[in-house]
C-alpha cells in the first residue's frame, strides 16, 4: 500500500518549506544554545575571520558574529510576524466588511486604499522612525503595519465581492444569518488558502521594510536584528576591508528566507486558484 | 479623453499629495518634543553631535513656528510647500533643502528611468518568448531562473554586485557616479565613463525586477496565445514574427503597464537604498546623509519628493493608458 502525500504538498511547496526550515530552525532554537558572553565587547579579536573559537568571526567591537545573528534573527523574524500579521488581520476585517456590506463603508475603503496604495510606505516609515525612536521589534512591526495594511485590504475585498454573489450565500441571507455570521463564519473558511497566501506576501513585505530602515540607520540599535548587521557592516566598511564573514552571512540568510516565502506563496496561490494552474 | 475623466485624475493626484503631505506634518508634530529636538537627541544618543545645536534649535524653531497654535503652523507648512520652500538644510546651512535635493535629482531620474526601461523591456520579452511556440528551450529556463532574484531585495542583490565585479574583479568602480576629478563635458569619454559608473547600479535593479516582470508576461502571453484573432492572423499567412510583436505582444502589453504604475512606489524606494550601497550621489545618498546629520527639512524634503514622483507617475501612465488601448475611452 502507498501512503499518499496530503494534497497542498506540491513540489514548489516542499521547496518553500525546506527553504524556510532552513532559516526558521536555527533562528527560533539557536538563540537558546548562544552564549550572551560572547555579545560582549570584545569577546574575540577584531575583525577576526572565521576560527575554530568563532564559527562566523567577530566584527570590528570583537563581537562574536554567529551569536549576534543568532540572536537577532528571533527579532528580525518577530518584525515580519508581527507586522505581516497585524497588516493580514486589520486588512481581513476591513476587507470582508467592506466587500460583503458595500455602500458608504466600502466608499471609504475604497478610496482610503486607493489612494494609500499612491503614497510609497518608505516615505511615510522614515518620517516616522525619524521623529519617533523605535526600540522593540514588537514596536517596529506595528509601525510597519500601519502602511502595509492597504493592499491585503484591496484584495481581500475583491475575493468578497466575488464569493458574496454565490448560492450558498443568498441561501444563508435567506434562512436569515447576520451578516457578521455570513463574513467570519461562512466566507472567510472559504478563503483560508488565499488568505494564507497574503499573510506570506505580508510577512515577506514588511521584513523588506525593516531592512529597508535598518539600513538607513532608522532601526532600533538596543536589539540586535540581521538588518542592523548589515547596517553596521556598511558603516564598518566591512565590504571594503574584505570582512566577507561580517556581511554575507545575513545577505544568505535573507535570500533563503525571502526564496522560502515566495515558494510557499506561489504554492499557496495555485492552491487558492487552481484555475491558474492550466494558464 | 473627456474632460470629467482627467479633472477626476488630476483630483486625486492633488489629493493623494495633500494627504501625503498632511501626513508628513502630523507624524513630525505629534512627537513628544519638537521634531528638531527629537531627531537631534536621537543623533546624541548615538554618539553623533551636532554642531552649535542650541543654535540650530532656535532657529529651526522659529522657522518652524513651534510657538503658533497648531491650524496656524499647518497653514504655514501648506503655503510653504505650495511656493516650493522645503526650508533650510542643516548641514550646509545657507542652502535651501529643495536646492540640495534639485541637485541630486538628475542622478536619481537617470538611473531610475534607465534601469526601470531596461528591465521592462527584457522582462517582457523574457516573459513573452517563453511560451511563444518554436521559441529555443533555453528562454524557458531564463524565466526560470530570474525568478529567484526576484525575491531578494534590490539593496542585497547591490551588496554582493559590489563584492563580485567591483572588488574582487575590479571589473567596474566601488561607487560614486563618475570618476572624482575628471573632466566633464559632452563628449563621448564622459559618457562612457558614466555608464561605466551607473552598470553596477542599474544592474542590480533591474536583475532584481526582471523575474517579476517575466513572470507575470508568461502567465498573460499563454491567455492571449488561444485568442481567436491570433488564429486568425496565422490563417491570414501573416509571418510569425509579425504576429509576435504586432498582435500578441501589443495585447499582453496592456495589463503590465498598468502594473508599472502600481510598482512605482517600490521602484523607487529600492532606488533609494541602491544609491546608498554605491555612493551614487542621487536623492537616496542624500536622504542618507541627512539620517546621519538630522537635517530635518532635507529628509521631509525628501520623503515628500517620493511621494510627488509616485503621484506623479501614476498620473502620467493613466493620462497615456487610453492611448495604448484605443478600446478605451473615458
Amino acid at each position: 500500500m502507498t501512503r499518499r502525500l496530503p494534497r497542498f504538498l506540491t513540489p514548489v511547496m516542499t521547496l518553500g518549506l525546506a527553504l524556510l526550515a532552513l532559516v526558521l530552525v536555527p533562528g527560533l532554537l539557536g538563540q537558546f544554545v548562544a552564549d550572551p558572553e560572547q555579545m560582549r565587547l570584545m569577546a574575540g579579536g577584531i575583525n577576526a575571520p572565521p576560527g575554530h573559537d568563532h564559527p562566523l568571526g567577530t566584527q570590528n567591537e570583537g563581537r562574536d558574529l554567529l551569536t549576534y545573528i543568532l540572536k537577532g534573527m528571533p527579532n528580525t523574524l518577530l518584525i515580519g510576524l508581527v507586522g505581516g500579521g497585524s497588516a493580514v488581520l486589520l486588512g481581513t476585517v476591513l476587507g470582508m466588511l467592506a466587500g460583503y456590506v458595500g455602500g458608504l463603508l466600502d466608499g471609504v475603503v475604497r478610496n482610503t486604499v486607493d489612494i494609500g496604495l499612491t503614497i510609497p510606505p518608505l516615505a511615510i516609515l522614515i518620517m516616522i522612525a525619524a521623529s519617533f525612536s523605535i526600540v522593540t521589534p514588537l514596536m517596529m512591526g506595528l509601525v510597519i503595519a500601519l502602511t502595509s495594511w492597504m493592499h491585503p485590504t484591496r484584495v481581500i475585498r475583491s475575493q468578497v465581492l466575488s464569493l458574496r454573489e454565490r448560492e450558498f450565500v443568498l441561501l444563508l441571507r435567506l434562512s436569515g444569518a447576520s451578516p457578521l455570521h455570513i463574513v467570519f463564519r461562512e466566507l472567510m473558511p472559504n478563503l483560508i488558502p488565499f488568505l494564507a497566501a497574503t499573510f506570506v506576501n505580508a510577512v515577506a513585505t514588511a521584513i523588506l521594510a525593516s531592512i529597508g530602515l535598518e539600513v538607513l540607520g532608522l532601526g532600533s540599535f538596543q536589539t540586535p536584528t540581521l538588518g542592523n548587521l548589515i547596517y553596521f557592516a556598511i558603516i564598518g566598511n566591512a565590504m571594503w576591508l574584505g570582512l566577507w564573514w561580517w556581511w554575507l552571512p545575513p545577505i544568505v540568510i535573507f535570500i533563503v528566507l525571502f526564496m522560502g516565502l515566495f515558494f510557499v506563496s506561489t504554492a499557496l496561490d495555485t492552491l487558492a486558484n487552481p484555475r491558474l494552474e492550466q494558464g | 479623453m473627456t474632460p470629467r475623466y482627467l479633472g477626476m485624475r488630476l483630483a486625486t493626484f492633488v489629493l493623494t499629495i495633500l494627504v501625503a503631505s498632511t501626513l508628513n506634518f502630523a507624524i513630525s508634530r505629534l512627537t513628544p518634543q519638537d521634531p528638531i529636538a527629537a531627531l537631534l537627541g536621537r543623533m546624541a544618543s548615538r554618539g553623533r553631535t551636532v554642531e552649535n545645536g542650541a543654535e540650530i534649535l532656535a532657529l529651526y524653531r522659529e522657522r518652524l513656528g513651534l510657538d503658533d497654535p497648531l491650524p496656524q503652523q499647518y497653514l504655514n507648512y501648506m503655503g510653504n510647500l505650495l511656493r516650493g520652500d522645503l526650508g533650510y538644510s542643516l548641514a550646509f546651512f545657507p542652502i535651501k533643502a529643495e536646492a540640495v535635493i534639485l541637485r541630486a535629482l538628475p542622478w536619481t531620474i537617470g538611473l531610475l528611468s534607465v534601469a526601470t526601461l531596461l528591465a521592462f523591456t527584457v522582462g517582457n520579452l523574457l516573459g513573452a518568448l517563453a511560451v511563444w511556440p518554436r521559441v529555443p528551450a533555453g528562454f524557458r529556463w531564463l524565466v526560470y531562473l530570474s525568478m529567484p532574484f526576484s525575491a531578494v531585495p534590490y539593496y542585497l542583490l547591490a551588496l554582493i554586485l559590489v563584492y563580485l565585479f567591483a572588488l574582487n574583479w575590479s571589473v567596474f568602480p566601488l561607487g560614486g557616479a563618475f570618476t572624482p576629478g575628471s573632466v566633464r563635458g559632452f563628449d563621448l569619454a564622459t559618457l562612457g565613463d558614466l555608464l561605466h559608473h551607473a552598470t553596477l547600479p542599474v544592474l542590480s535593479v533591474v536583475l532584481a525586477v526582471i523575474g517579476f516582470w517575466a513572470l507575470s508576461m508568461r502567465g498573460i502571453m499563454a491567455t492571449v496565445l488561444g485568442d481567436d484573432y491570433l488564429i486568425y492572423a496565422q490563417a491570414r499567412g501573416l509571418r510569425s514574427r509579425r504576429i509576435f510583436s504586432h498582435y500578441a505582444m501589443r495585447n499582453a502589453m496592456l495589463p503590465q503597464v498598468t502594473a508599472l504604475a502600481i510598482d512605482f512606489g517600490r521602484l523607487i524606494s529600492g532606488q533609494v537604498l541602491v544609491e546608498i550601497i554605491f555612493n551614487y550621489p542621487g536623492v537616496g545618498w542624500v536622504l542618507y546623509n541627512a539620517l546621519r546629520a538630522a537635517d530635518f527639512f532635507v529628509i521631509q524634503g525628501v520623503t515628500l519628493f517620493m511621494v510627488f514622483a509616485v503621484a506623479l507617475a501614476t498620473l502620467i501612465l493613466d493620462l497615456i493608458y487610453p492611448l495604448l488601448d484605443p478600446r478605451i475611452r473615458y
